[in-house]
């Protein structure tokens, strides 16, 4: 019967896929020119109208000025890199075992619940100056906020995974009598791939405000120092070209995690068709 | 080989109402029957079915498989849900032996194990294909085999054809039917449809619903191997017709025809 299905279900993806290149030109090609553009519009306008370096800087000031301080400006970003980083890696850490419990039982999630909204409402911002004074003026307090702000997305979305899981798949593992340890690693976590990664396209945006908002409060290093530090003498093109680094390393943070899910979870991509 | 003694299941509603899934229901089966259960929506079918898969317990009343009482899922059970529900991200290969990895059975004959039974449903060479490039009945056939993988004795279905459209489902039909005749076993097989009952059964099980109880238990006399050609059987006529009267009265009972 349905022998000759199957073929045409799988041709019109393949063909998705391999995408022609005119849709290469306007996914690459037509933003590069975009964004070019609004850059010399924004230089036009400062060269026009004299708008003071200090109050908004043209993109030839950014690049020159920042581009002259390049080493510092590098090693401020690897500072701010490794903050990010481990405040993701510990974020994941913490994430999946949290999720793993509160989905456990409804006793466990009911006690965890108000810790997690608790981190949640209280604000970041005030909480750093205190953890500084708590855990020294090091690194320690900075991955500390960073995991703050990024952890909680990434619970919730990964317990609404473990949690998605078919009754019936369930039911099977129970009639089978498997362990609730194979129950988790055979089926609940790799149903929660597509929502585990869904929390830490969005973690890993945070991680970066995290280590941002850190720097500000408490660092002697890191693309949110040079902000502060820049800003408070008026080398205001340096602050941007902080900026614009920040925002590119967001950027690129964002697609290696989507990247990462497409080749090691090539299934998962589609997140939609994971229930079928 | 399975027996249901007086077994009654009462559940809590959210709204902490009682609702009598299954009240007084009393049934023998023997090894290697093939027993239908048909009724309408909430006559607890889907319930008798899980107390007997051991995943619910009985409020009132004993169920037992070879004389040892229903208290936790036995391994020697297969079951067969309606929706196929394989993982995506596993081959089909891999998605029949998930219940041998789970039971820890894994053994150098798993593999052999299942392709050969890929092959008794017509899918041998799909191995390596995933659950996303079969049809919805190809899929319920990989279902099948991951019910039959760990050799149970009881194998249990719930509506296992009804996402199915109505031409494969009469091929599925047939097809359990080689599958049964080929490696027998003791089978629990819920439907709605009337004609798929019959042809099926050793004996249908009628139930009434509210609360779930059995209303008659009906005989199938029909000579094995049979097929979709028995409807115009006279004996087929009269088993499906009785069937039709416990559920609906005798007012939507077409004395012409009675195929579902």
């Amino acid at each position: 019967m349905s022998t000759q299905v199957a073929p045409p279900l799988e041709k019109p993806r393949r063909a998705a896929r391999r995408k022609p290149p005119s849709a290469a030109l306007y996914e690459v090609v037509v933003p590069l020119i975009a964004t070019a553009a609004a850059f010399l519009v924004w230089e036009a306008i400062c060269q026009a109208f004299k708008v003071p370096s200090y109050l908004v800087p043209p993109p030839s000031a950014i690049w020159n000025d920042t581009i002259a301080i390049g080493p510092t400006v590098f090693w401020h970003s690897l500072a701010t890199l490794k903050t990010v980083l481990l405040g993701f890696v510990f974020s994941i850490a913490i994430s999946l075992p949290l999720a793993v419990l509160l989905t456990a039982s409804p006793a466990i999630a009911s006690a965890i619940y108000p810790f997690l909204v608790w981190t949640q409402s209280v604000p970041k911002v005030a909480l750093a100056p205190i953890l500084v004074v708590v855990l020294g003026s090091n690194e320690l307090p900075r991955i500390v906020i960073t995991v703050l702000v990024a952890f909680f997305p990434l619970v919730i979305s990964s317990a609404t995974g473990l949690m998605s899981v078919p009754p019936e798949l369930i039911e099977l593992s129970r009639a089978c009598r498997a362990s609730k340890w194979s129950e988790l690693w055979r089926i609940r976590l790799p149903y929660a791939i597509p929502f585990i990664f869904a929390g830490l396209k969005v973690a890993i945006s945070l991680a970066v405000v995290g280590a941002v908002v850190a720097e500000f409060v408490n660092a002697d290093a890191g693309l949110g120092f040079l902000i502060v530090t820049s800003t408070a003498f008026f080398k205001v093109p340096v602050a941007f070209g902080a900026l614009i680094i920040l925002s590119i390393m967001g950027v690129v943070l964002f697609q290696i995690v989507v990247i990462a899910e497409r080749v090691f979870f090539p299934w998962s991509s589609g997140n939609a068709s994971v229930s079928s | 080989m399975i027996t249901l003694n007086r077994v009654t299941r009462i559940f809590d509603s959210r709204d902490g109402d009682q609702i009598t899934a299954l009240e007084d229901v009393s049934l023998e089966i023997g090894t290697n029957e093939f027993i239908t259960l048909v009724g309408p929506s909430g006559c607890g079918k889907s319930t008798l079915l899980r107390i007997v898969a051991g995943l619910i317990l009985p409020t009132a009343g004993t169920a037992t498989i070879g004389g040892q009482p229903i208290t936790e899922p036995r391994q020697e059970t297969g079951i067969v849900f309606q929706a196929p529900t394989l993982l995506p991200w596993a081959s089909v290969l891999d998605n029949v032996l998930l219940p041998l990895r789970m039971m820890r059975r894994m053994d150098s004959g798993s593999t052999d194990k299942a392709a050969a039974l890929l092959k008794l449903v017509g899918l041998d060479g799909f191995e390596s294909k995933s659950p996303r490039e079969l049809s919805g009945g190809m899929q319920q056939r990989v279902a099948i085999c991951r019910a039959l993988v760990h050799e149970p004795d009881i194998l249990l279905m719930d509506e296992p054809f009804g996402a199915l459209d109505a031409l494969t489902r009469e091929e599925m039909t047939m097809e359990l039917l080689r599958i049964w005749g080929e490696r027998p076993k003791t089978v629990l097989f819920v439907t709605h449809s009337i004609t798929e009952a019959v042809v099926l059964a050793d004996r249908v099980v009628v139930m009434s619903p509210r609360p779930g109880r059995i209303a008659e238990i009906i005989d199938i006399k029909s000579p094995r191997p049979r097929s979709f050609h028995v409807e115009g059987d006279p004996a087929f006529h009269d088993a499906s017709r009785r069937i039709r009267q416990l559920i609906f009265g005798n007012r939507h009972v077409d004395p012409g025809r009675a195929a579902a």
